[in-house]
């Protein structure tokens, strides 16, 4: 089946010629930071994790959103979701891929990486995310292609692959909880030892990747000559709608608690954040961008004659993907090393450097990604099937 | 509180003397050399003659501590080949200065006197008792040892900074540079580190393992620093306990650091 | 079967037998000289006994086996005191020890890690004597 990524259209060719430039950009910046050190980029002393990690704790939560599509449609039967599940696998398999990117580049000292499998630690809760990582990568892409591969020759799947998917739902939900207890069991960041961070995580994840499946839908249908079926996207807005609601509910949440009960190292990271500290006040303006964007999107969201018309629906769902990039990305790790446990602010930027590799495993995830739904197109096109009635859980 | 250049030379100097003359009427570390290579008084340097505890600490005496001194800052930079970098966001330090206001957050009120404002005390790694940068530590790089000692294996390192995140004092800083061109005079006696890990204070084990005191606690010339087995009830770190009220950082945490301020 | 194809795959094979050979005939009848190590320095030639820590058969093979084991001893366990199969004892030490006597380390280490492009990374931490003056 692979050998269908490499038939396409021009704009698909020059799609991928992008991807590879951009990569290739990235790379000659990581051999420099390879060569000087993770000096270039904007992390310091009192700031230690930076862009590469806040896109990691994103990624993490759109690679756990495919189980949004699964859960409906393997547990309950839910139909209108059956001619996509692939799609949210494959995504899945492109987002881990990213978040195991950025923590590679993240690394001090990459060529010992394997010191974490060959020193394992079970008290370390990186360890325990590197394996609900690689091994929810595994299970993404053996059910995405075993199922592809079985719609393509129109014969059920094995029977093996129904546990394995069934797995992927609880799986699912522990990477996500895995990467914010790296954040929530640290007893000196105030800003991260809640009990709902892992909530959060979980709400933001299930808002920002079914949007991220939306905009995907939507595009296919423009440009991939595959529709997903009315029923379906409107299903994905609708939880996205509603896990919008409940992600800003949290916050909400988060704030009472912190400014009711008045608990200064609680409250200074918040105001860091929203109003600046001591004139500290790089975030700010992205944090309001992100309030806006979220409670903007909850409308188009809600009222339904708006989330049926496309333009406002693809709007919503790229507010969204952009509001929770700025707040579980750099606007969840910045603000728990600001300020520091000796009371310093020291502010973080990213560098260029920083940015281009970035770039660069951006690309490389939207790579993986682009080839996996070419072939998917390329298979559904070839079935030539009324693939709304198609029953894959045979 | 940075010495003049002047001062640190000075003071760089005396404290170099000050540690290798010792070791220099050690046989371990004897520069004559031996009719064959393989030293057969060793035997008798080791661990039988490593300093030897249940649990280090210090106490660190605010009344005697100065201000404007930084002996022990040189003494320890010097001797582990701290680099120093010229700028706070590459910064690497084991041992530094700071106001009583951030050490013990919430202690220091509107109507404390200037005595207490006037204090800048030496932060270090506190070689916890429930160390949180161990617990996460997905290597094993950074490890505790039986005596308490909160050790870091450079070679396991994989420079993935969660030590850091982990600290709840700041006491972790990180070779975001190869450090090797910013280190003012090498010690040839102690390696330096590669850039990519994470390093800290090590209370001087490489100096306990040949029966000396860490080299901030003899650098000190007000003998501020008082170093010890804090499990033994007839230590001079045992005594002072009892007798002065002591403080330590963070302590609500639950991470049992070592470190005892006494006021 | 179309001729062309043939050709091609032909080509494939012998272009696929050159290089897969290639590590065995290029060079051959170019002396590659191992190198001459300098095993005299100061510090060894006042010894009586030229003697290293272990015997050099097993020296050449096993060096870094040892030094990796000393490392994680002295550094994680704290036994810093290797006794040799003769009964010698030395402290675990790169620095401390076995560069005291291989004061030469361009003569001597580097020779055969250039030969055989071995890139050991001790050397970033760990100080050679001679490059640094006390």
């Amino acid at each position: 089946m692979l050998e269908k990524a490499l038939k396409g259209k021009h704009r698909y060719w020059i799609w991928i010629a992008v991807l590879f430039i951009v990569i290739t950009v990235g790379f000659s910046f990581y051999l420099r930071q390879l060569d000087y050190g993770l000096g270039v980029t904007g992390m310091s002393r009192d700031v230690s994790w930076g862009l590469y990690i806040a896109q990691f704790t994103f990624l993490v939560g759109i690679a756990a959103s495919a189980v949004m599509l699964v859960l409906p449609y393997y547990l309950h039967d839910y139909k209108a979701f059956g001619k996509i599940t692939v799609l949210g696998e494959f995504l899945a398999v492109a987002a881990v891929f990213m978040c195991i990117l950025f923590v590679f580049v993240d690394l001090g000292q990459p060529s010992r990486v394997m010191n974490v499998l060959l020193h394992p630690r079970p008290t370390s809760i990186l360890f325990w995310d590197m394996v609900v990582l690689i091994g929810y990568l595994l299970i993404n892409i053996v059910t995405g292609w075993i199922i592809l591969s079985c719609t393509r020759k129109e014969i059920p799947p094995p029977g093996w692959v129904k546990p394995l998917i069934y797995l992927s739902i609880p799986w699912a939900i522990s990477i996500h909880t895995v990467t914010a207890f790296i954040y929530a069991g640290l007893p000196g960041r105030s800003f991260w030892l809640t009990a709902i961070m892992a909530p959060r995580f979980l709400a933001s994840a299930f808002a920002s990747g079914p949007a991220l499946l939306i905009v995907v839908c939507l595009l296919l249908r423009r440009w991939g000559n595959f529709d997903a079926g009315e029923k379906a996207i409107q299903a994905l807005a609708k939880i996205v709608a509603y896990a919008l609601a409940v992600s800003i509910f949290f916050v909400l949440v988060e704030l009472f608690t912190v400014f009711y009960s008045g608990l200064p190292e609680h409250e200074a990271p918040f105001f860091y954040l929203f109003a600046g500290l001591h004139g500290h006040n790089n975030l700010v303006a992205w944090m309001w961008a992100s309030t806006i964007l979220a409670f903007g999107a909850l409308i188009p969201l809600i009222v339904p004659p708006l989330r049926r018309k496309t333009g406002w629906l693809a709007l919503a769902c790229v507010a969204v993907f952009v509001a929770f990039w700025i707040e579980k990305g750099l606007g969840l790790v910045i603000p728990g090393f600001i300020p520091s446990p000796l009371e310093t602010i020291t502010e973080y930027s990213p560098t260029g450097t920083e940015i281009a590799i970035t770039l660069g495993v951006w690309s490389a995830g939207l790579l993986i990604l682009t080839l996996l739904y070419q072939i998917f197109i390329a298979v559904r096109s070839d079935l030539h099937v009324a693939g709304d009635t198609l029953d894959m859980k045979r | 509180m940075t010495p003049s250049r002047r001062d640190f030379i000075k003071t760089a100097a005396a404290t170099v003397l000050t540690l290798i003359l010792p070791g220099n009427f050690n046989p371990v570390r004897a520069k004559t050399k031996p009719p064959v290579a393989g030293n057969a008084t060793f035997s008798k340097n080791n661990i039988a003659h490593t300093l030897a505890a249940k649990r280090w600490a210090m106490a660190v005496d605010l009344t005697k501590c100065t201000a404007d001194c930084t002996d022990c800052i040189v003494a320890c930079h010097t001797l582990h080949n701290v680099p120093n970098f010229g700028n706070p966001k590459d910064e690497i330090k084991w041992i530094w200065q700071e106001p009583f206001s951030v050490v013990f957050p919430g202690e220091q009120h509107a109507y404390s006197g200037e005595r207490l404002r006037k204090l800048a005390l030496p932060v270090f790694c506190n070689h916890c008792e429930n160390p949180p940068c161990v617990r996460v530590c997905p290597t094993g790089a950074t490890f505790q040892r039986a005596d308490g000692i909160v050790m870091m294996d450079y070679h396991r390192c994989i420079g993935c900074r969660l030590c850091m995140a982990a600290c709840p004092y700041g006491a972790r800083s990180m070779n975001y540079r190869n450090p090797r061109p910013f280190i003012d005079r090498i010690n040839p006696d102690f390696p330096t580190r590669a850039k990519g890990v994470v390093e800290k204070c090590n209370f001087c084990e490489e100096r306990l393992a040949k029966e000396l005191l860490p080299a901030c606690v003899e650098a000190c010339r007000q003998k501020a620093l008082t170093f010890g087995d804090v499990e033994d009830t007839r230590s001079e770190i045992r005594l002072l306990l009892e007798k002065r009220f002591s403080l330590r950082r963070r302590a609500h945490l639950g991470t049992g650091p070592q470190i005892y301020y006494l006021l | 079967m179309k001729y062309q194809k043939w050709s091609l795959i032909i080509l494939g094979i012998v272009i696929f037998i050159i290089g897969a050979t290639f590590p065995l005939w290029y060079g051959k009848g170019k002396a590659s000289v191992p190198p001459a190590l300098e095993l005299s320095t100061p510090e060894i030639d006042q010894l009586a006994e030229r003697k290293c820590v272990e015997d050099t058969a097993f020296m050449r093979a096993n060096h870094m086996k040892l030094l990796k084991a000393w490392r994680d001893e002295a550094v994680r366990e704290g036994k810093r005191v290797y006794t040799a199969k003769d009964g010698r004892t030395f402290e675990k030490s790169l620095t401390g020890n076995c560069l005291v006597c291989h004061s030469n380390k361009e003569n001597f280490c580097d020779r055969c890690h250039d030969y055989v492009d071995a890139k050991p990374t001790c050397f970033d931490c760990h100080v050679v004597p001679g490059e640094v003056k006390k």
